[in-house]
């Protein structure tokens, strides 16, 4: 394995394991916030045991998302100090404002956790606000600093020179809207899902079970409509992919030869030596709809760039498929969810509706992690689009094969635990214990 | 302000933020030390009152990091990309340290609370913390003997560990992990109203306040063969001799105030000792980052990027200040009684 090569599966396998934690440092706010509203408004102590109960596990995961953010930034600089050595001024503005929104999540996240008993429940009810709007935002500007490597912008190179920066204009580079709104979405979807899933497996085996009947209704209020408006988001992402970016377009799409009414390829595997796809369905006219809503527009293939500036194109034409494919099941289901919950129907007790949600839970994860690939291997051999090649941005320390293999180790060491530890504390019905105090009358909520 | 002081000013931020590090992280760690080093008989009630004072806080004193991290790369980029390059090898095991630091403090609070998964995670969380503060200092030690900021050649060896692997790094290390156990001592003499854990921490508190003089004395001794523009700037420079006596003044008065139980004057005199020590260090190298190469002026990021980092700054402030202070205000104005509450 070469150097560069460990470099880079090092900064995957470090992204991939991060991401996880991240969205669910996004996600699960939410989630908490609702289901403790809930029980304000209502009285309700089942939404009250949800919301600790979702805190438990979100104490967990956010952790483990901490310490693995923190591998992160510092890695920025450990396998690509030419990278960060060019980009960190021009870019560096929106890192530094994800540091804070980061500090400010973990502040109330501390005081929701822990404060519950220390504070007013209106206090709590807010540090719970805090903790979900700073965590969107924290998300928010790390994509745009990656939106930034997709679209370099606000600054000049002459002569081989950075000159002119404007750190704001590389902040709003031009990828950015798109990008944070596509991975907002997603991480809101994904949670949502996610936690629906497992709810509707603990339903499966005990229908009547009013804690995971409320929530499943609360996680499907946050996945569900996140997931409908994924495809809007995704279009407004393509074209701009297609305009900004055609060689990853091409990669995608496994789109060898510039023609104007290019057919959108599905599925299908790649022959990148023969430039033909195949065991592909062609739906005529598609692509050159889907990336510039006209059906007669010219699609740039990949045999109009050099050979040298093309990303992996299986990789990235499969792991666009498998995103598509999952933000459509995830799509279908939430139809499906909507559609029952409007007729009035009681959703958990439909057990194939039960079995789809089951299902789709790792779907949004899984979709996440595919579309980081298209967005991330896509953008090869470029760490900074059109302007630093990956190979001239990564550290010349040599032996980068241990760190990879260490780290490696580590994620999927912790990745066993969070599992096994959310499986054996988190993730049960409540006791009969637990049932009587949440409904003893007189008991106080939240004691 | 002039353009010219503008790097000097985010230099003096990147500086405040290792030192709130230091200062809050490095209690954190050194909560650990005295998790490792628990004993007698009441030793679970001292673990207990280490894990009831780190658990709401030490995610976000932990962020400091992150803060300097990214105030490195962003407004002196060559500085974080040096570093990163020749202190890869301690800064990634520091990485793996604190990985398992924070992972295994977590795990413990959540899982079973049954005594042979409760001392697993604890031996994890406790060697994680003394270890990271040993690698963090290595490094700062590192970039003060001007090992890392020179013209580098040779083979991996010469280039990526010999920087490191010195006596004066690991006494910069040794000094860090004595300092982060001392604040952390005298910080947990008020963290529990019980008389008899309050004197295990005294008793701590003083033990690590001589241990940090001698590794004190002994980074200094060192320094002269492995640090000379450290020694320099800490002999002969005109501020030299004030900050001294300031340090070792404040130093007698914290041991003092231990001695006659006036924990809450300790706690005060602690944070000050420590950061007089760190920005002893910092003015000895100032105006340089990484000796000998690397200055402040020729390293900055552009003007504008500045710029916009400090106005950030400045806003990101307004929302922290007051945030970090309800923190603490929620739970370090009245210790909590361990077991009283449950996250």
């Amino acid at each position: 394995m070469s150097d560069l090569l460990a470099a880079r599966s090092q900064m995957a396998i470090s992204l991939a394991f991060h991401i996880i934690f991240a969205v669910v440092g996004i996600g699960m706010p939410v989630l908490m916030v609702i289901a403790e509203r809930r029980w304000q408004k209502t009285g309700d102590g089942i939404y009250l045991e949800l919301a600790k109960r979702w805190s438990k596990g979100t104490a967990i995961l956010f952790a483990v998302g901490a310490v693995s953010g923190t591998v992160l930034s510092f890695e920025l600089v450990l396998l690509w100090p030419r990278f960060m050595e060019f980009a960190g001024g021009i870019i560096g503005m929106p890192f530094s404002l994800e540091g804070f929104a980061f500090f400010t999540e973990a502040i109330f996240l501390g005081i929701y956790l822990y404060g519950r008993d220390r504070i007013s429940p209106r206090a709590h009810l807010w540090s719970g606000v805090a903790v979900a709007v700073s965590g969107t935002a924290s998300g928010i500007f790390v994509v745009t600093a990656n939106a930034w490597m997709n679209s370099p912008a606000g600054f000049e190179l002459i002569g081989g020179r950075v000159t002119n920066v404007d750190p704001i204009a590389a902040m709003l580079n031009p990828a950015a809207f798109q990008q944070t709104l596509h991975m907002t979405l997603a991480a809101f979807a994904a949670t949502g899902f996610a936690v629906a899933g497992i709810h509707a497996f603990l339903l499966l085996r005990d229908p009547l079970n009013a804690f995971h009947r409320r929530a499943l209704s609360v996680a499907l209020l946050v996945g569900a409509p996140a997931a409908l408006l994924q495809p809007v988001s995704g279009d407004i992402s393509a074209r701009q992919v297609a305009s900004r970016q055609p060689v990853k377009l091409a990669a995608m799409e496994a789109h060898f030869e510039t023609m104007p009414g290019a057919p959108l390829t599905v599925g299908g595997w790649p022959d990148v030596d023969a430039g033909t796809v195949r065991y592909a369905i062609k739906i005529p006219y598609g692509l050159s709809l889907l990336a510039f809503h006209d059906p007669k527009a010219v699609v740039k293939g990949l045999k109009d760039f050099p050979r040298e500036d093309w990303p992996n194109v299986p990789i990235v034409h499969i792991a666009f498929q498998v995103m598509v494919a999952l933000g459509t099941y995830l799509v279908l289901v939430s139809i499906w969810a909507g559609w029952t919950a409007l007729r009035g129907r009681d959703l958990a007790a439909n057990r194939r509706l039960l079995q789809a949600l089951v299902l789709g839970a790792p779907m949004g994860f899984i979709a996440i992690e595919a579309g980081w690939t298209v967005t991330e291997v896509g953008r090869q051999p470029w760490v900074i689009h059109g302007v630093l090649r990956t190979a001239d941005a990564v550290t010349p320390m040599p032996g980068l094969i241990v760190p990879f293999l260490l780290f490696t180790l580590l994620y999927c060491f912790l990745g066993v635990i969070v599992v096994w530890l959310l499986y054996r504390q988190i993730i049960r019905s409540p006791t009969p214990a637990a049932w009587s105090r949440i409904y003893t009358p007189g008991g106080v909520p939240g004691v | 302000m002039s353009e010219l002081g503008l790097p000097h000013i985010m230099a003096a931020l990147l500086a405040l933020s290792l030192n709130a590090y230091v200062l809050f992280g490095g209690a954190d760690f050194g909560g650990g030390v005295w998790d490792l080093l628990a004993s007698g008989s009441r030793r679970n009630r001292q673990r207990e009152v280490i894990a009831h004072a780190l658990g709401p806080i030490w995610e976000a004193n932990h962020v400091w990091l992150i803060f300097a991290i990214v105030l490195a790369f962003t407004c002196f980029p060559p500085v974080a990309a040096r570093l990163g390059t020749l202190l890869h090898v301690p800064l990634t095991l520091m990485l793996i340290g604190i990985v398992l630091r924070g992972s295994a403090f977590t795990f413990r609070t959540y899982d079973s609370q049954q005594d042979a998964t409760q001392r697993r995670w604890g031996r994890i969380f406790s060697s994680a913390s003394v270890i990271t503060p040993v690698l963090l200092g290595v490094s700062i030690g590192a970039v003060a003997s001007g090992r890392v900021g020179g013209e580098t050649s040779g083979g991996f060896v010469s280039q990526y560990v010999q920087p490191w692997l010195t006596p004066f790094a690991f006494s910069v290390g040794f000094l860090a992990l004595a300092l982060f156990a001392f604040l952390a001592a005298v910080f947990l003499t008020l963290e529990t109203h019980d008389h008899d854990l309050c004197e295990d921490f005294r008793r701590r508190a003083l033990g690590s306040g001589i241990a940090v003089f001698l590794a004190s004395a002994l980074v200094l001794l060192l320094s002269r063969w492995q640090a000379p523009l450290v020694m320099a700037g800490l002999t002969t420079s005109p501020w030299a001799l004030p900050l001294h006596l300031a340090t070792g003044a404040t130093a007698v008065a914290v041991l003092a105030a231990l001695w006659f139980r006036r924990f809450r004057l300790a706690r005060i005199g602690a944070g000050l000792q420590v950061s007089l020590i760190f920005w002893g260090w910092a003015l000895a190298q100032y105006p340089l980052l990484i000796p000998p190469g690397f200055a402040i002026e020729g390293s900055a990021a552009p003007h504008p990027t500045l710029r916009a980092l400090l106005i950030a700054t400045a806003g990101g402030g307004i929302v922290l200040v007051p945030s970090l202070w309800y923190l603490f205000h929620i739970f370090k104005t009245v210790p909590a009684d361990p077991g009283a509450q449950q996250p």
